[in-house]
């Protein structure tokens, strides 16, 4: 059943196009994420489909209703702004019940809603109290009931965690999501945050320069990015030009074993830090040196030089006690572990 | 900043200089004024020292409340309409494109540039029958023959209006472009119309501002004195022209420093009673 879809969206402000043909499917009851840089189009993506930006062109249907004329106080959705805009003159409770008064529920009903939604975002008994009294995590939660008072079948949230500590920030990403399977409402979430991405979403979308790189899974497109920006922008990771050999892909610093493919182009190829192997001098195909190591707690992260290439390996800080910049290492890459695209440029 | 209270008198030192002006140009006027409004009138003279609250009893008269409601009604109605126009205006005005914005405040003050005596003859001449408005009308076909809208309580109104709708726009125009436009879009999505989010987000948001500019343009209507001679009927003359004609023409300082000290009492009186009723209901929100 399809929830959410978008067909051929643009959006041009004068010569200058944000959103460029976009279609895409939202299922019903799914949590997508709009990942990208600033300025790739996702907010954009978010207040056309909110009715708060017009479309240049393509079709927007919500549950089989055709979306893109109706204006946006008319289309019964939830929407979580950046700055919350929560109305300053109003009480955490006129606040939330704003949406109900507009459409004329009684003063009894929504009294009662109130309560439940504020139950429900675990901020009981402030209905009350003004907005400025609350603090930053507080509003975001009120904001939140705000948006779900009239039970939208959309939920749409620009940037919503951003105003926060990493974290409130962090924990807020658990509740969100759990708040999203409980009432199992269609939820779009544009964010610049990869973690927050990867963590509450169930499809990430992945956009940039205003059309969509890839859609799929967290771990699927952590696993098999389709190209070389989701792989970089997703995570870190290591892109490298690779050519194919006698047995194995060739690489500046070495080569990797196993690796190949039909023709005989250079291709770019993706590797995560953390598939990289690094050990004696001598026990692996590439050799490289030292020349950097961040500490990170959990992880170490070694910056190595092998050949032209500069390649992030991430290990457990006691497999390599004594490292240090300048040492001589050896670095395996298995095979399983590298995505070959089909282009030589970044 | 520094946030003590302070110490020395040498502290008071940044002050001094904005002290002594106001001092010399606004205290010292002001109780000379006071003074005389308790001095004795000379008839075919001037006036002599002395003590008298006579001034002060001819308020008691009927004709001077009449003059008194009048002023206090038409500057409340000048700045009511002040504000219908200037509102809506500046809502949209803060939603255009800069260059344009900039344009439309240049236009503004532009009138600000004119004086009050052009300003009250050009309206005089728009609302002749000779050669005004109405003129134009008839050519259109839509009044049968020219007619003369001045001297009218209405010219003076539309002077009045004229002449106030610039320092509404000044004072109105910073509050509304600092007006976060995603408290209008989260009404909407949360299904209001954009007229209904006006009146129910923007309005109240906006409270505190719209009552200081009706307090602005109400202050400066009440000192209006030329455009009512120039527009208007002696019945529409306000307390201001009431001064300015004892003063200069019935060389009656006394009566008219009253009248004056009265006015200023009035204004402040109004200032206060609507601060005080502004923080309370700011607190009950």
């Amino acid at each position: 059943m399809p929830g959410l879809v978008l067909t051929g969206v643009s959006k041009r402000f004068g010569y200058v196009t944000a959103v460029d043909g976009v279609s895409l499917e939202v299922p019903e009851g799914t949590f997508v994420c709009l990942l990208g840089p600033s300025g790739c189009g996702k907010t954009t993506l978010l207040r056309m489909i909110a009715g708060l930006e017009d479309l240049s062109d393509g079709d927007i249907h919500l549950n089989g209703n055709r979306l893109t004329n109706i204006p946006a106080h008319k289309r019964d959705l939830g929407m979580v702004f950046q700055s919350l805009a929560l109305f300053p003159h109003l009480s955490v409770g006129e606040n939330i019940a704003y949406p109900l008064k507009i459409r004329g529920v009684a003063r009894a009903d929504y009294e009662a809603r109130v309560t439940e939604l504020l139950d429900m975002v675990q901020l009981p008994g402030v209905a009350q109290r003004a907005v400025t009294q609350l603090s930053g995590g507080q509003r975001q939660r009120v904001a939140i009931a705000r948006a779900l008072a009239v039970s939208p079948q959309l939920f749409l949230l620009d940037e919503p965690l951003s105003a926060l500590d990493a974290k409130l920030r962090e924990a807020m990403q658990v509740e969100l999501r759990q708040l999203q399977q409980r009432l199992g409402i269609t939820t779009i979430v544009v964010t610049h945050d990869q973690r927050e991405a990867m963590c509450m979403s169930d499809q990430i979308v992945v956009m940039s320069k205003g059309r969509i790189q890839q859609m799929a899974a967290p771990n699927e497109m952590y696993r098999r990015p389709a190209n070389p920006f989701v792989a970089d922008f997703l995570g870190q990771a290591n892109i490298l030009k690779a050519r194919p050999g006698p047995d194995g892909a060739q690489v500046p610093g070495g080569k990797i074993a196993g690796l190949n493919w039909a023709d005989q182009e250079e291709r770019m190829i993706s590797v995560r830090p953390e598939d990289i192997a690094v050990g004696a001098p001598g026990t692996g195909p590439i050799e490289a040196k030292v020349s950097f190591v961040r500490e990170l707690g959990p992880n170490v992260e070694l910056h190595l030089e092998a050949g032209s290439d500069r390649i992030i390996a991430m290990t457990a800080p006691h497999r390599h006690p004594d490292c240090k910049v300048g040492d001589a290492v050896s670095i395996t890459i298995a095979c399983e572990a590298c995505v070959v695209f089909d282009t030589a440029e970044v | 900043m520094r946030r003590t209270a302070p110490q020395t008198y040498s502290d008071y030192l940044p002050i001094a200089f904005p002290a002594l002006m106001l001092g010399i140009f606004f205290v010292i006027p002001f109780a000379i004024m006071v003074a005389i409004s308790f001095f004795a009138r000379v008839q075919g003279g001037f006036y002599e020292p002395s003590f008298t609250l006579a001034n002060y009893g001819r308020f008691l008269t009927p004709f001077f409340g009449e003059v008194l409601v009048f002023s206090l009604s038409l500057a409340a109605l000048v700045s009511l309409l002040c504000l219908l126009l200037g509102v809506p205006f500046t809502y949209r005005l803060t939603r255009m494109r800069r260059r344009l914005q900039v344009m439309w405040l240049i236009l503004l003050l532009g009138i600000l540039s004119l004086s009050e005596v052009i300003i009250g003859f050009a309206w005089s001449t728009l609302f002749s029958r000779t050669a005004g408005l109405s003129n134009f009308f008839v050519w259109l076909g839509l009044m049968d023959e020219a007619v003369a809208w001045t001297p009218s309580f209405g010219a003076v109104l539309t002077g009045l209006v004229y002449q106030a709708f610039p320092y509404t726009i000044l004072v109105l125009y910073p509050a509304f472009s600092r007006l976060d436009p995603s408290l209008m879009e989260a009404a909407r999505t949360l299904g209001a119309s954009p007229v209904l989010s006006f009146f129910n987000v923007v309005l109240p948001v906006m409270r505190k501002t719209l009552l200081a500019t009706f307090i602005i343009v109400f202050i400066f209507a009440l000192g209006a004195y030329l455009l009512p001679q120039i527009l208007g009927r002696p019945q529409h003359w306000t307390l201001s022209v009431l001064v300015t004609d004892q003063a200069i023409y019935q060389s009656n300082m006394p009566f008219a420093a009253a009248m004056a000290v009265f006015l200023v009492i009035v204004s402040l009186a109004l200032v206060v009673l609507s601060s005080k009723l502004n923080r309370k209901k700011g607190r009950a929100t």
